[in-house]
């Protein structure tokens, strides 16, 4: 693996500067980039991927039978690996980027708007995970929030008649207020009794999956002339319009994603009460000093928080399963979601950028499953290696010999010397 | 029980509180109250019997059965005689035993179950065995977190220990044909996952709650991808273990009523037993339990004092993950026999809800954990004779028992002062 050392010297010299200062600075931007954030998350994600490749190898028929007689004939063994790798990754590449063996240009772009259906409510309650870490709280429950609002939207969705664009709006609110009201139940019981958010959230989402359970099988959820714990389908007023044509599954909710992402943007780093939310969450004692309401805070937050989880939700029952559905709505994206606020590092750009990558795995790992028979699961250890990595950039930069940052500089000793001569 | 001496360290040199809580008296008001209204006002006027004896017991007691109303009333007078002992004892400024607290529990327990089973006949040994079976593991994984909270760790990754550990002892047991080596592996899978935690957590400072849930999902995908890859096509050498025998044990076994629960089981539940009865004694008797709670109430006052707040932590994380995998080990050498796909299915937060229920207390997360395996065991006895509770409530009961305790509802839930937060020695 190469990795990108902190020592290397542009060769070309730019006109009109000094040279020991431009060295000087190339080197502070070489070292900013070492040890900045941005190559760690890449070099995480490139060491996930290297870990579950060698999942892949040892677990792969053909490499097995080849190393049986590894001595005799080695090759064979690195060619079964590369072979089992390769085409694990290929397929994965296929089924979220490009399909490029498809000869219609239309059926080859489809992974991709697959990789954005995907990516839609990872990005949406990953956005709830991300606000709530600004102020400090982790909110572990994007399963629970997810499932209100779905319950919410769901119900909306095929019980009430409204005309058209109302409809689809009503939805959408609902949803958004469902998965509000179950994570401002944990931001409530944090304010007033500060109670653990972290437990309380994980609890909540056993609370509303066995809810959820229960209501699916009375006449407010269940369809109607069915034993199945299965919603009717959503009113087709209800359902959120497709933005491309046919063989594509791509829908308004990514749309409205992108419009969240944008809020939440301006919401933590413009707007007023984002700057008291990162004022809480850099120091709550200080906050409190500042007279910032600081439980009132945590509920306002948590309120957005499920906020997004509940568009996640409406994106999920109102756009790509419109045909009803069970208590497994959730689908994993509220666990996902945590790891994917947690590569983007709690930022709403950086989590939008984690979505679309968790997406792409998602998409890709279902066509890996199909053509290579290789578990979907495989993209679970990926993704979770990958935070894994990113929680610990110590880890990542000693595995790369990158410089830790905070300490002593080595080459600022010689530096002073080479200006000199 | 030794409970009551367990907790002794919580109270002050003359056995008298500083400050009264009225909680557990509220709590049992509010108990009261609703016997009052369901039991009684709301009794359903019909008999109830409860079978006390499994066919093969020696000693055969005879049918309980009694009219469920006045079952009802017994059961509320009862509970109002626990209230007032308990408003007693708080205006007292002493705190209530905790033998106090169980027996309100357990008649509630039984007021509950006459008036849900009314016009039925219930199955008390079955009732109790399911229980057990079903909260051994939870127990294991409570246990596990206890030892963690205790010194300082947050352990969300019990559920990935506890899968960790089944899978192992499952491919292990099958290989060797020798269930005792596959819960040796299980234990040391768990331990591994501990590492990990342990690593991230204790070394590179990353944050508890973060660590745990990443190793949730890691687990959950490594075992599943092996279980899918690899397991699926060679079941019979990798995923057929074998199981533990039940071992009776003589005299005890033939107990009524609790002994063909207790008594009658594998040797993973006995040895629980011990488990649960070490670790009690241990915490708060030993030079290792002392290290333990020090560093994790105050880890700067244990590092003046010469104890490794690290290394303490490390080793005692990994204590803990050795107790997950056994109990990791019970959902495959104990109980179903070969793995699947996310068997545990959420058993180690629950056991996380049993440890803060249980007050971060060995004995009384073990009775927390008891208790939540009775509930879920509830459930599929109560749908058997037709209740009046839908299912999912029961299942439910855990989950919102435990927001009822953070949120300091019932009884008092207080961490170990320096829980999960990282000691960074400066």
């Amino acid at each position: 693996m190469s990795s990108p050392t902190p020592t290397l010297n542009p060769d070309a010299p730019l006109p009109g500067e000094d040279d020991g200062e431009r060295a000087n600075r190339w080197n502070d931007l070489l070292r900013r980039i070492a040890t900045g954030n941005a190559l760690v998350s890449v070099l995480a994600v490139l060491l996930a991927i290297v870990v579950g490749g060698v999942l892949i190898a040892v677990t792969d028929e053909g490499v097995q039978t080849a190393a049986g007689y590894f001595f005799a004939r080695p090759g064979d063994t690195f060619a079964a690996i590369w072979k089992a790798v390769s085409g694990a990754y290929v397929a994965l590449f296929q089924g979220s980027i490009i399909d490029f063996r498809q000869s219609d240009p239309l059926r080859a772009l489809k992974p991709i708007t697959q990789t954005l259906l995907f990516a839609s409510p990872l990005i949406a309650a990953g956005l709830g995970v991300a606000i709530a870490f600004r102020v400090g709280l982790f909110n572990i429950g994007g399963r629970g929030q997810i499932l209100v609002g779905a319950g919410f939207a769901g119900y909306a969705s095929f019980a009430w008649d409204l005309p058209p664009v109302i409809h689809v709006i009503v939805a959408l609110a609902l949803g958004i207020a469902g998965g509000a009201l179950w994570g401002g139940i944990a931001g409530f019981l944090k304010a007033r009794t500060g109670a653990h958010e972290v437990i309380v959230t994980i609890m909540l989402n056993y609370v509303a999956y066995y809810l959820l359970s229960f209501l699916l099988r009375t006449p407010l959820l269940q369809n109607p002339g069915s034993n199945n714990p299965k919603t009717p389908p959503a009113l087709p007023s209800a359902q959120l319009p497709a933005i491309l044509p046919e063989p594509f599954k791509l829908h308004v909710g990514f749309i409205l994603v992108i419009a969240a992402t944008v809020f939440a943007w301006w919401l933590i780093e413009r707007s007023s009460l984002g700057f008291k939310f990162r004022a809480v969450g850099l120091n709550p004692h200080a906050a409190r000093t500042a007279g910032i309401n600081v439980d009132r805070m945590y509920l306002y937050v948590m309120l957005f928080a499920g906020g997004f989880a509940g568009l996640a939700a409406a994106n999920e029952v109102l756009g790509t399963t419109t045909t009803g559905f069970t208590s497994g709505v959730d689908a994993g994206i509220g666990f996902d979601a945590i790891t994917v606020a947690l590569l983007g590092r709690s930022t709403p750009w950086g989590t939008f950028a984690a979505g679309l990558l968790f997406g792409a795995f998602k998409s890709g790992g279902f066509a890996m499953q199909a053509s290579q028979g290789i578990p979907i699961d495989i993209v679970l250890v990926v993704q979770s290696m990958i935070v894994l990595f990113i929680a610990a950039p110590p880890l990542v930069r000693s595995i790369f010999r990158l410089p830790q940052p905070g300490r002593p500089r080595r080459r600022a000793k010689s530096e002073p010397k080479a200006v000199a001569s | 029980m030794t409970a009551a001496t367990v907790t002794a360290p919580e109270r002050s040199g003359v056995g008298r509180l500083d400050r009264r809580s009225w909680k557990v008296p509220i709590a049992f008001g509010l108990v009261t109250l609703a016997a009052l209204v369901l039991f009684v006002i709301l009794g359903r006027d019909r008999i109830v019997s409860f079978n006390l004896s499994t066919g093969t017991d020696l000693i055969q007691l005879p049918l309980l059965a009694f009219p469920a109303l006045a079952g009802g009333i017994v059961v509320t007078v009862v509970l109002a005689v626990v209230t007032a002992f308990a408003v007693f004892r708080v205006w007292e400024r002493r705190p209530v035993p905790l033998w106090v607290i169980v027996i309100g529990t357990v008649v509630a327990i039984v007021g509950f179950l006459a008036w849900a089973g009314a016009g039925a006949t219930l199955q008390v040994p079955g009732l109790l065995t399911g229980t057990l079976f079903l909260a051994t593991p939870l127990v294991y994984g409570a246990l596990a977190g206890v030892i963690g909270e205790r010194g300082g760790v947050v352990n969300i990754a019990i559920e990935a220990q506890l899968l960790g550990g089944a899978f192992t002892s499952a491919v292990v047991a099958s290989l060797t044909q020798q269930p005792f080596v596959g819960l040796a592996a299980a234990g040391l899978a768990g331990m591994l996952v501990a590492f990990l935690l342990a690593a991230f957590a204790i070394k590179y400072f990353v944050e508890q709650v973060i660590v745990g849930v990443v190793i949730n999902v890691l687990v959950s995908g490594l075992t599943g991808f092996l279980y899918s890859q690899v397991l699926t096509e060679n079941r019979q050498l990798l995923n057929s273990p074998v199981r533990f025998d039940r071992i009776d044990i003589p005299l005890l076994s033939q107990i009524p009523v609790i002994g063909p629960t207790l008594f009658r089981q594998t040797i993973l539940v006995y040895l629980m037993y011990v488990i649960v009865a070490v670790v009690a004694f241990a915490l708060y008797r030993t030079k290792w339990g002392l290290r333990l709670r020090a560093v994790g109430e105050h880890p700067k006052a244990a590092d003046t004092v010469g104890i490794n707040v690290a290394r303490t932590r490390f080793w005692n994380v990994a204590l803990a993950g050795v107790i997950a995998g056994f109990g990791g080990a019970f959902f495959t050498l104990g109980s179903n026999g070969a793995f699947n796909k996310d068997m545990t299915n959420g058993a180690g937060f629950i056991a996380l809800a049993a440890v803060i229920f249980g007050g971060w207390d060995p004995v009384r997360a073990t009775l927390a954990a008891l208790l939540f395996g009775f509930a879920s065991n509830l459930q599929n006895a109560l749908s058997v004779i037709g209740s009046p509770v839908p299912s999912e409530f029961m299942l439910m009961l855990p989950y919102v028992v435990t927001i009822a305790a953070v949120a300091g509802l019932v009884g008092r839930s207080r961490a170990p002062a320096a829980d999960g937060v990282p000691y960074i020695k400066s």
